[in-house]
């Protein structure tokens, strides 16, 4: 009898803890609802960049000063000062391939320039901008490796991706039958590359400069197989932020400015 | 509401990545029982040198965090994300129920070892055969609660790309973008898991305690 009891007991404990859960699920349809992004950022005097952690030459924190440094941080600090002026101040937030969309969606964050691609799937759930920069997928592996470009990627090749990203899908439609790993970040992806649990790695050749870059013993084959247009996304609908960031983003791009920043960081 | 649609479209996924969790966990789950209890006898056995290398053992793991422990097995050998996730998992672990079997042996009066020991019994013997089998039926609730963190533990796969339930989760919501939705459904998967397991060992505990 106690037994039963206790069945049942658990039984709706855990069907209660489903449904608050799937309850819970139901806030994030209210999006919209909410005040205008730019309003926002002019109100409080303040844009909050998405941008990443630990993308060599886009976006990687130098630990010996705690900054985030790159390509991405510095083209979001020009594009803040061309918009707003001094008066609003830029601030930035680590996000990854597997939380830039959530984050901007519930409002952590303005804009995220983080090496995102534009693409229809991801056009349904936020606005871009115009393409900031053009990146094409490549692959990265140790010198003097069998693997010379996308053709030698059989069944049995390990190719290491990161969870998220738009280089990850591509593989296994280009290659379906590669196994493909997929890890939270660039770094870990990199460090497993090193470790040999892989045969290559795989993401825009962007990054895979930075990565051949720290260490010269791995280099890029075959060229690019894909187009990643970059683009900077927004929360869905703030049509009045995309428009601005275009606008400061074709006068950066005028001006000279917008090269200056670009050859500072992408020699190639 | 929640979208299903995630769960029928994506149910191979969740399937796979229920199946090594379970493979995983239940691997981890033997390994770590036996190297734990051999862990624990060391620890209170009458020799300075395997007291010594049972108390390191523990001291060293238990206060390693289980991630950074996965990510040294998955570097350092030539396994694959499940396999040194397991090992991980269950180097870490062993280190718990080690303590958890060392106290119920602690807790078997001083009299129970003499008085085998007055019958002829070795000391080996005497702990197979008189102490560890009171000590582990003290011991099951500490257990049970060890062998449900090491399944939710059992998670940690899913940054070496093991495959497990949560590695599938992550790429679900990372194609899908319906982020929460998916990791709803995780966790009921988890809690299919861990409910029963909960249950099971309340059972034993009850069955353990009537033959006393």
């Amino acid at each position: 009898m106690f037994k039963t009891k206790t069945f049942v007991k658990m039984a709706v404990v855990s069907i209660m803890a489903a449904i608050f859960l799937a309850g819970c699920g139901g806030d994030k349809d209210s999006k919209g609802n909410s005040k205008d992004v730019l309003a926002q950022i002019k109100e409080h005097k303040k844009i909050v960049f998405g941008v990443k952690n630990d993308t060599r030459l886009f976006g990687l924190k130098n630990p010996s000063t705690g900054e985030v440094e790159g390509f991405d941080i510095d083209l979001s600090k020009a594009l803040a000062e061309e918009m707003f002026g001094k008066d609003v101040k830029p601030e930035y937030v680590e996000v990854t391939s597997k939380t830039r969309v959530g984050l901007l969606n519930n409002g952590k964050v303005d804009a995220v320039v983080a090496t995102m691609t534009i693409t229809e799937e991801r056009k349904k759930e936020v606005d871009f901008t115009d393409v900031y920069f053009q990146a094409g997928q490549s692959l990265l592996v140790k010198k003097g490796s069998k693997i010379q470009s996308i053709k030698d990627l059989k069944q049995g090749t390990k190719v290491l991706a990161v969870k998220g990203s738009t280089s990850a899908i591509n593989i296994r439609e280009k290659a379906p039958e590669t196994t493909v790993l997929e890890y939270e970040n660039y770094a870990e992806a990199f460090t497993a590359l090193k470790a040999g649990k892989g045969d290559a790695l795989t993401t825009d050749d962007a990054i895979l400069y930075g990565m051949a870059e720290e260490d010269p013993s791995f280099e890029l084959v075959g060229g690019t197989f894909t187009e990643e247009p970059y683009g900077i996304a927004v929360k869905k609908g703030n049509q009045e932020l995309v428009d601005a960031l275009n606008k400061a983003l074709k006068s950066l791009k005028d001006s000279g400015k917008y090269d200056e920043i670009k050859n500072k960081w992408i020699k190639n | 509401m929640l979208d299903f649609s995630i769960l029928t479209t994506n149910i191979d996924s969740f399937l796979q990545g229920l199946k090594i969790t379970i493979i995983s966990s239940l691997i981890a789950l033997l390994c770590s029982f036996i190297l734990g209890t051999l862990l624990a006898v060391m620890r209170i056995a009458p020799f300075k040198t395997l007291n010594w290398f049972g108390t390191a053992y523990v001291e060293f793991i238990r206060n390693i965090p289980v991630l950074v422990i996965v990510f040294f097995t998955y570097l350092s050998g030539n396994f694959g994300g499940m396999a040194a996730g397991t090992i991980g998992l269950t180097i870490y672990t062993a280190a718990f129920i080690a303590e958890a079997i060392r106290a119920g042996i602690m807790s078997v009066p001083n009299g129970q070892m003499e008085a085998a020991r007055s019958t002829g019994l070795s000391y080996g013997q005497a702990m197979r055969m008189v102490i560890l089998p009171q000590a582990i039926k003290i011991v099951i609730p500490p257990l049970g609660n060890q062998f449900i963190n090491l399944v939710k533990n059992s998670s940690l796969l899913a940054v070496v790309a093991g495959g497990d339930l949560m590695y599938q989760g992550d790429l679900i919501s990372a194609k899908t973008y319906v982020t929460f939705d998916t990791y709803v459904f995780v966790a009921l998967f988890y809690l299919v898991l861990t409910i029963p397991l909960s249950l099971g060992v309340g059972f034993l505990e009850k069955r353990m305690a009537r033959s006393n």
